[in-house]
């Protein structure tokens, strides 16, 4: 049958009283079908000033060259590479959000994966516009693919570079691909309910779909294999973009814990930056009776353990750059801590390493507030990553005559702060456009883990008191529970 | 004879719906086809829908997209033109692994979901073929073909007493988009 209930010790994933299908449609399409709030307007604004200063800084760029950044003889690998690895991190939880806990049947995932695909797409976008402006010459961008040329040469398929151009293409298309073929009923849902233009609009969006028997069991058997290989595709991103590094035999490096270390990095960077967007979402828009205080504890959660990996990844490091012997190995992970970057060391130590470990405590991991500022801090200690991880490996070079220190100029800062505004405006115009939480498969919820028919269960007085107790104990960190309903039942 | 092509009966609840597909079989009314607002499992079964073969397309698509990277990377390294990295092998398969890991994803995902949207009819600009506006929304549509079908009666009431919350007597099969 459709619905089987579900244990009554599992904490309720939509929330509130009277919630019909409708209403999840209702919901949802809030935002998409009524003109734009005050707040929006204002984050709006704010983020096309920041686009407008990514366009200026850019084409600046282009037009007097890479010396217009910060890059000398010795640092030749800065802000660009750093913007770049740091939007390819967050751009993976999106992935894994939607992959891996589909494959892991965790239900949560419903109702914050496609924002957070989303985000991983508009987080790729603005990674990949790193990677063609560090190349200095971005119309001969396409020197990267294996054509027939006039040298008679193929590209360098040993380089780990040309692995990332690989991987990267391979990643945005292929999480492009499985957001859009997720959007598709939910397109097929505004369609239906619009009139006029942009009914039009969306009925060419929504391929004609139209929820029949036979599509909804290709769609399922679609996401099931997609999410399958979008798994060990989304490791594997990281893991390439990592070689950029590994390979290379420079100290600090040149290190075999990257791929895994990065792969970690990215999945703490990437859950911190959903946690930052959903927040406000959630309040925003108002779906707190979709994105719950367990779906924010639960990422909480993996924060936690992601930033515990990467923290005892940064100490493996160290150690290793000891047992190994190698004096520049130890030297370069010496001077990163008590050398002339030792503030971006200790930063990158502080916000990754030592604040997730605050969310043991169940009150900070369930204060929204907290959550919020915290998700900051790991977005800021991600960046000092792999700033650290870049800068300081590269400012002392072997011969201390070359030894120098990178001051970026306006127009890196502004690239970086640029990018930051082009990712939010392509977040907000989603959120207007587009279903944020992915309508079909919340309704799969509702008569299952919904508060209300966990209520109803209660009420029908069939269940094991103490399982019931255990259950209203859990309600209590629901900031959409009224726990007052509870009393009498 | 009435100018009924097709009936519809909308249900609110999965669960009544599916004891409607039972109740209409039980009666040997053949259904033409159930749309829902979310994958229900468990009517394909009812149906006698077969189990979907996109997963071997994919595996084909998969072991299409890795011979042909792993031919390209052979033919432009070992054969057109092999360089002499520090007398290291041309033929380094470590190398190829990457680029033929990332091409069997993309030539898997890209196939299966094409395969998909053809197979279904799934394209840019189709007209959807919808019979009731709602089935995206919140009602789940069993609709039977009105001709042959007969004593439309006799459908009509037993959709409502599966729990129907209305039953629909369609003169044209679908709503128009005009």
């Amino acid at each position: 049958m459709a619905s089987h209930n579900e244990s009554i010790i599992r904490e309720p994933l939509i929330t509130g009283k009277g919630i019909t299908y409708a209403q999840i449609t209702n919901d949802v399409l809030n935002p998409v079908e009524n003109k734009p709030n005050k707040a929006w307007w204002i984050g709006f604004t704010v983020a096309s000033l920041g686009s407008l200063l990514w366009v200026v800084s850019i084409s600046y760029t282009f037009w007097f060259g890479l010396g217009a950044w910060g890059l000398n003889k010795t640092v030749g690998w800065a802000w660009d590479i750093t913007g770049f690895v740091w939007w390819v991190g967050i751009g993976h939880a999106g992935t894994l959000i939607s992959a891996v806990l589909l494959i892991f049947r965790q239900n949560w995932r419903n109702s914050i994966n496609r924002s957070a695909e989303a985000m991983t797409i508009f987080a790729v976008i603005c990674a990949a516009t790193y990677i063609v402006a560090h190349m200095g010459r971005p119309w001969l961008a396409y020197f990267t693919l294996p054509l027939p040329n006039q040298y008679v040469l193929w590209v360098n398929w040993n380089s780990a570079l040309m692995m990332d151009v690989f991987a990267i293409s391979t990643y945005f298309s292929v999480s492009l691909l499985f957001w859009y073929t997720g959007l598709l009923p939910d397109i097929a849902s505004i369609r239906d309910r619009a009139t006029g233009l942009r009914r039009r609009i969306y009925s060419i969006l929504s391929f004609g779909w139209t929820g029949s028997v036979k599509t909804w069991q290709r769609f399922e058997t679609v996401s099931l294999i997609l999410a399958g290989i979008s798994t060990p595709l989304v490791l594997s991103v990281h893991t390439i973009v990592s070689f950029d590094f590994a390979t290379s035999l420079e100290p600090g490096w040149h290190t075999t814990i990257f791929p895994p270390y990065f792969v970690a990095g990215a999945i703490f960077s990437g859950f911190a930056m959903v946690q930052t967007l959903l927040l406000v979402t959630r309040k925003v828009l108002g779906l707190e009776n979709y994105i719950t205080m367990f779906h924010i504890e639960s990422m909480n959660k993996i924060i936690m353990l992601t930033g515990s990996i990467v923290g005892v990844a940064y100490i493996t490091e160290f150690f290793i750059a000891w047992y190994s012997g190698v004096e520049y190995e130890q030297y370069a992970f010496i001077n990163r801590a008590t050398g002339p970057y030792w503030w971006a060391y200790w930063s990158m130590m502080s916000c990754n390493v030592i604040s997730p470990q605050l969310f043991w405590s169940s009150k900070l991991r369930r204060s929204i507030k907290f959550s919020w500022f915290l998700s900051i801090i790991v977005n800021i200690g991600m960046w000092f990553e792999r700033f650290v991880i870049i800068v300081t490996s590269l400012h002392r070079d072997y011969i201390p005559s070359s030894w120098v220190m990178f001051y970026p100029t306006w127009v890196d800062v502004s690239v970086f702060i640029g990018s930051i505004g082009i990712f939010f405006t392509m977040f907000l115009l989603f959120i207007r456009v587009l279903p944020s939480v992915a309508i079909a498969e919340v309704k799969l919820l509702l008569k299952t883990s919904s508060e209300q028919s966990k209520k109803k269960e209660i009420e029908e007085g069939h269940l094991d008191p103490v399982e019931v107790q255990y259950y209203k104990e859990s309600l209590v960190k629901y900031d959409s529970v009224d726990m007052s309903d509870y009393e009498k039942i | 004879m009435s100018s009924t092509k097709f009936i519809l009966g909308l249900f609110d609840d999965p669960d009544d719906m599916m004891h409607g597909i039972e109740k209409l079989q039980k009666n040997s009314i053949p259904i033409y086809d159930v749309y829902t607002p979310m994958p229900i499992h468990g009517i394909e079964d009812k149906l006698g829908v077969k189990e979907s073969r996109l997963g071997y397309a994919a595996f084909c698509f998969g072991c299409l997209g890795a011979s042909v990277i792993f031919s390209i990377l052979y033919y432009t390294l070992v054969h057109d033109w092999p360089m002499n990295v520090g007398g290291k092998p041309n033929f380094a398969i470590p190398n190829f692994v990457p680029f033929t890991f990332e091409w069997t994803i993309l030539f898997t995902a890209f196939g299966m979901t094409l395969t998909f949207f053809a197979a279904t009819h799934l394209f840019p600009g189709r007209a959807p073929r919808v019979m009731d506006l709602r089935a995206t929304d919140d009602r789940f549509v069993i609709a039977i073909n009105a001709k042959g079908n007969i004593p439309h009666e006799d459908i009509t009431n037993l959709l409502k007493e599966a729990g129907a919350v209305e039953v629909k007597h369609n003169n044209r099969k679908y709503v128009s988009y005009e």
